[in-house]
């Protein structure tokens, strides 16, 4: 235990954690921006809201480690080849629930909201995005978990991270080395489903969370 | 490096030549492997989960701290569950580690589901089913089970879709699989074993999806006539 302890004191391994964080961060901020406006664009659309989560769907069967592994031969070793593979990854999660939730808000209420007199862009912000908010949240959560996940395999193609101490403890048959960089992965991922779960309350807005605590 | 430069180290992106050279060799059986350890993986996370999703839709205090440590389980990135797990005495290196990290990750969708489906048999028909004078096994296997199936199979189909995925991971453990391919064709710089392992890991991913949706809907006649 003291072992593995003093692996976390060594000199490379806040820079480690440091690149498995940023990348992590990057990527996901990126796929936001990505994937959020893609939906808010086809949210009107049935058949442009049913492209976006197909895509979604056929995104999220790709292996992580396949799209890391490809991002090789095409980009290169390195950070940057990393970071786009982690984009690509962190982005159906997002698409898939951002499109499903502001397509499920119903049709009555933003016809209504229609009939009241809102613009088109208050429909957005005052109706659509509250209503599809707990959705959109949870598929950022999804996401952002996966990416700390995949963001270990980035070791594979030369994009640092912890997972290095993982392979490094499998080479040199270190098991303290190993699991080292296995325990701080893992409570870097339950932190990070907890924060996401937190954010996820946080912006449910009040009239669904009481509507939810009467059923 | 330009992107000329890495085209030269790696050569083209498939030499056609090769996949149909080792085809019979090596595709097929990594395609087997893996098709056999994410089988096994379900078949034994769906014998653990069954008592286990009908215990807690019974006692419905269990159901919360089943589904925290499954959901915990779920969370660990599978490289680290990978390394913890070949630590444990008896795992060790090899496809077992690599079963029982998959077989972890599939207990809480699986849970999850056989709990909802349980729980959205009507009341009534369980009712109707006492009235009857069926035993209390009876009605689980012959009312409550099999109306909650479409359910469970829907469960089974994510963790399938899931565990195809991370299966691939495991060849970095010697769990071998379509993963074997991935990683041997980083480490020679071959994209051909890169390309040819990615895509038919997301075919079996998509086919096994495709197929298992096929199976939930035939479960489930009244959903399709209610779509028509």
């Amino acid at each position: 235990m003291e072992a593995i302890f003093e692996v976390t004191q060594r000199p490379n391994f806040p820079e480690l954690l440091q690149t498995h964080i940023v990348l992590s961060v990057v990527s996901l901020l990126i796929a936001i921006a990505i994937a959020i406006p893609v939906s808010l664009a086809v949210r009107n659309t049935p058949l442009g809201s049913a492209i976006a989560i197909n895509i979604g769907n056929v995104g999220r069967a790709v292996p992580s480690i396949a799209i890391l592994a490809l991002a090789l031969p095409v980009l290169g070793f390195g950070f940057a080849p990393s970071l786009l593979a982690l984009t690509l990854l962190a982005i159906p999660p997002i698409l898939i629930n951002a499109a499903t939730g502001l397509k499920e808000v119903s049709r009555e209420v933003v016809d209504a909201a229609r009939g009241m007199g809102l613009s088109e862009a208050q429909i957005l912000s005052r109706i659509q995005l509250p209503i599809a908010m707990p959705v959109i949240f949870a598929g950022i959560r999804t996401s952002a978990v996966q990416v700390v996940a995949a963001a270990t395999l980035a070791t594979f193609i030369g994009g640092g991270g912890l997972g290095e101490l993982i392979v490094e403890g499998l080479q040199r048959s270190d098991t303290p080395v190993l699991l080292a960089g296995s325990f701080t992965i893992a409570l870097l991922a339950i932190a990070t489903e907890l924060i996401f779960g937190g954010l996820e309350r946080a912006f449910t807005p009040k009239g669904l969370r009481l509507a939810r605590k009467k059923k | 490096m330009s992107r000329i430069n890495l085209l030269q180290t790696y050569g083209p992106l498939i030499e056609w030549d090769w996949i149909s050279e080792n085809f019979v060799e090596d595709i097929l059986p990594a395609l087997q492997g893996h098709i056999f350890l994410s089988a096994v993986s379900v078949a034994i996370a769906l014998a653990i989960s069954l008592p286990l999703g009908i215990l807690a839709a019974r006692y419905r205090t269990a159901y919360a701290p089943v589904t925290f440590v499954t959901g915990l389980l779920y969370t660990i990135p599978s490289l680290a569950m990978f390394g913890i797990l070949i630590t444990v005495p008896g795992i060790g290196i090899g496809p077992r580690a690599v079963i029982v990290a998959l077989v972890a990750y599939s207990l809480l969708v699986l849970i999850r589901n056989v709990v909802a489906g349980l729980d959205a048999v009507p009341p009534e028909t369980i009712d109707a089913a006492k009235g009857m004078g069926l035993t209390p096994a009876q009605i689980l296997f012959g009312v409550e089970l099999p109306l909650a199936l479409p359910v469970i199979v829907a469960g089974i189909r994510i963790a399938t879709v899931t565990i195809i995925g991370i299966a691939t991971i495991g060849a970095y453990i010697s769990g071998g699989g379509l993963g074997k391919m991935i990683f041997d064709g980083i480490n020679r710089g071959f994209p051909t074993m890169i390309i040819t392992g990615a895509v038919l890991a997301t075919a079996l991913a998509i086919v096994a999806d495709v197929s298992l949706l096929a199976v939930e809907r035939r479960l489930r006649p009244w959903a399709r006539t209610r779509r028509a």
